[in-house]
């Protein structure tokens, strides 16, 4: 059978970031899949070099927008692992408070972005207003809706106001019943069995060697966290649980990003609750020479951090490694043997962050351009309306909880 | 002012292009069209292809594999086509100005009409300027 | 096995290889190894000790080139890094893709931002740096300079 190649790629508007993804198919089955990164390199890792340990925070917050908190967080902590700094308490709990935060605001998005790939544009706009919920709290704590700039080698910047604090519960205890609902939507919606399950499989033995990282991972039942399996932050001081499914399939994917949604609910409020009082940083004198390493769980997996000091003022080297660099070859494995109007929709379970992976694009060599990537998002709509009809249903579970609720 | 642009103003078509950003700018684009900020109201839309588009939205910092592309689909876009800057990196490149695969900002690839600041911009910001741009070329 | 028997485990099976051991804290440990001998230890560490490959990290030093293997082990709460020196002109070692592939692109983006050459690696091509991008310039290395004239590096403030 004669094969075909199908770009997806470089710009289009739902993949907000630039990547060249390459799919050769036979048929409509996918067969190979080619990845070409470059398009968001920035050579960060090169200006650390040319900042201070302090300025560099401010260099690697920009690393990724979704993911803003999850770099930072890293790098304080291998800054302080160099020397050995122990960050107070306070710190802990309020550097807690402000991941957990954003670990919300990016599964919502992502929620949205699968929803709209899915074909449930409705379900896209409305979980984006939810999202601006908690874009509101994180605004009321650290100033800003994106780039909060808490985080310093040696604690936070900012101390959070209590009387802020029952503002905030207020509108964290607004979003619990609605995840609630939408969770119980997802698990019974029939449309999005048939359009996820078994769809896009990462077996545990593939996941283990491709050394895939959070949420996909956790889909595949690997149960790797590093909030539970590294002492930082204030993760121990609490009960919530690591959600761990054993499918591996896209639908997995979905209910393990909205149950840990809910868990880290349950943190936010626990740190919120029991925020110890005392210092917020410690004064970090110099920065001896050696090496450290931070790691954080981002929402997309781990961050890894890697500096070296000589002992004055700037870092000689920093290692960057974000979560999606080794999540991102796992779709060579999920998307083989799969139609081309489940690509978009597997790709997106990835939760591919771009921006943080210096986006790979994948590309083939030759072939004739049958589609492109807007198309490839229709044809995943109109599958969706094709299972819609075979299964005899005008509107799904999904759909009606968010007419319900707009 | 001639019928074309009185058509033009009405409905802005808009196609959003990231070269080399770290989202922000671009989610922030995103949640203009969700419904708190909602620009659809004043005929704004999101195009998919640079063909439709009346207005191109640009972030990130031009890193030299995004340039290549952004002056490509520069060229394929039907003029008057005004190239609006959002965020800090497209203004200047910002902090990105020393790397090594930020050579050249924005302005010196295409020509800019108008400039958001912000990094990123909050949508507020982003609607506000874009009514500048359009109160700018009525003022014409 | 606790974290103790692991490194003693290390120590006696590749006593030949490994030059140094930092036991820099409860959490870090840093293993000096001979470059000849990373696939063994690697693939000891990966697929017989079960530890999960984070990333490894390239750094030149001005008098060698160092590769960093970080590998992490979840239930003793403990990441191991091999450190590989290699020579500075012709730094070459080894690639990791036939073990696993995990080690697949950044071998790819050591090659290109640092020069390091790994031996049997499957498809060595660029990762990241555009195609325009001169060769041999690598540019995380220490005495890299600015190639590009119509590199613009002021802010255009007067």
């Amino acid at each position: 059978m004669k094969k075909t190649i199908i770009p997806i790629g470089p710009y289009h508007p739902l993949q907000e970031e630039p990547e060249f993804f390459m799919l050769t198919v036979e048929g409509e089955t996918v067969v190979d899949v080619d990845v070409q990164l470059g398009y968001n390199h920035r050579g960060i890792e090169k200006l650390s070099e040319l900042k201070t340990f302090d300025q560099a925070t401010f260099v690697i917050e920009r690393i990724c927008g979704i993911c803003s908190t999850s770099h930072p967080f890293a790098y304080t902590q291998a800054v302080e692992d160099i020397g050995g700094v122990e960050v107070p308490m306070r710190a802990k709990y309020i550097r807690t408070i402000i991941a957990e935060g954003e670990r919300i605001h990016s599964h919502m998005l992502w929620l949205g972005l699968a929803g709209h790939f899915l074909g449930y544009n409705t379900v896209y706009m409305w979980v984006w207003k939810l999202r601006e919920e908690i874009l509101d709290v994180m605004e009321i704590i650290s100033g800003n809706r994106n780039n909060y700039a808490m985080f310093k080698p040696g604690g936070v910047r900012r101390d959070i106001n209590p009387e802020d604090i029952p503002l905030v519960m207020k509108k964290i205890d607004k979003i619990v019943p609605t995840l609630k609902m939408l969770y119980k939507a997802v698990r019974d919606d029939p449309v999005i069995h048939a359009r996820t399950k078994k769809i896009g499989i990462l077996t545990k033995e593939e996941s283990i060697n491709f050394s895939a990282l959070g949420p996909t991972s956790r889909a595949s039942g690997v149960a790797r966290d590093v909030r539970k399996d590294t002492e930082y932050g204030a993760y121990l001081e609490m009960d919530w649980d690591m959600i761990v499914t054993h499918n591996g399939d896209v639908f997995d994917k979905v209910v393990v990003r909205i149950l840990e949604m809910l868990e880290s609910i349950k943190i936010i409020k626990y740190c919120l609750l029991h925020l110890p009082d005392g210092e917020i940083d410690v004064k970090i004198k110099n920065i001896p020479p050696g090496e450290g390493i931070g790691t954080h769980e981002a929402p997309r997996g781990e961050t890894f951090h890697y500096v070296r000091s000589d002992g004055s003022n700037s870092p000689v080297r920093h290692k960057v490694r974000a979560p999606t660099f080794m999540n991102l070859p796992t779709y060579k494995a999920t998307i083989k043997g799969e139609k081309i109007a489940d690509a978009s929709i597997i790709l997106a379970a990835i939760d591919p962050c771009y921006c943080c992976t210096e986006r790979m694009s994948i590309r083939n060599t030759k072939g004739e351009r049958l589609f492109d990537g807007k198309e490839l998002i229709r044809l995943s709509q109109a599958k969706t309306q094709k299972v819609k009809q075979k299964l005899g249903v005008k509107e799904s579970s999904l759909e009606k909880l968010v007419q319900g609720k707009l | 002012m001639g019928i074309t642009t009185k058509a033009l103003l009405k409905s802005l078509w808009v196609f959003h292009l990231s070269t080399g950003s770290c989202n922000n700018c671009d989610i922030e684009v995103l949640d203009c069209l969700t419904p708190r900020f909602d620009i659809e109201r004043f005929g704004m839309k999101l195009v998919g292809s640079i063909r439709h588009a009346d207005v191109l939205l640009v972030t990130g910092s031009c890193n030299r594999k995004s340039a290549e592309r952004l002056i490509s689909l520069y060229k394929e876009a039907p003029q008057p086509c005004l190239v609006v800057a959002i965020g800090e990196c497209s203004m200047s490149r910002g902090i990105f100005m020393p790397s090594y695969n930020c050579p050249r900002p924005l302005d010196s690839l295409v020509p800019v009409s108008a400039y958001i600041p912000g990094c990123p911009p909050k949508p507020e910001a982003i609607i506000s300027g874009v009514v500048k741009l359009i109160q700018k070329i009525k003022g014409k | 096995m606790k974290r103790k028997q692991v490194l003693q485990d290390l120590t006696t099976r590749f006593k030949q290889d490994i030059l140094e051991v930092f036991d820099k804290s409860k959490t870090r440990v840093y293993i000096e190894i001979r470059p000849e001998a990373i696939i063994p230890i690697a693939r000891y560490i990966f697929k017989d000790l079960d530890a999960r490959f984070n990333i490894a990290s390239g750094i030149d030093t001005r008098k060698f080139i160092e590769i960093l293997y970080h590998f992490t082990f979840e239930e003793l709460a403990l990441l191991i890094s091999l450190r590989v020196k290699l020579d500075r002109a012709k730094p070459a070692i080894d690639s990791l893709t036939p073990v696993s592939e995990a080690f697949n692109w950044i071998e790819r983006e050591m090659h290109e931002l640092l020069g390091i050459q790994f031996k049997g690696h499957p498809g060595l091509k660029r990762l990241l740096l555009s195609d325009k991008w001169p060769k041999g310039v690598y540019p995380l290395r220490c005495d890299y300079k600015e190639w590009d004239k119509t590199a613009i590096r002021d802010r255009g403030v007067k």
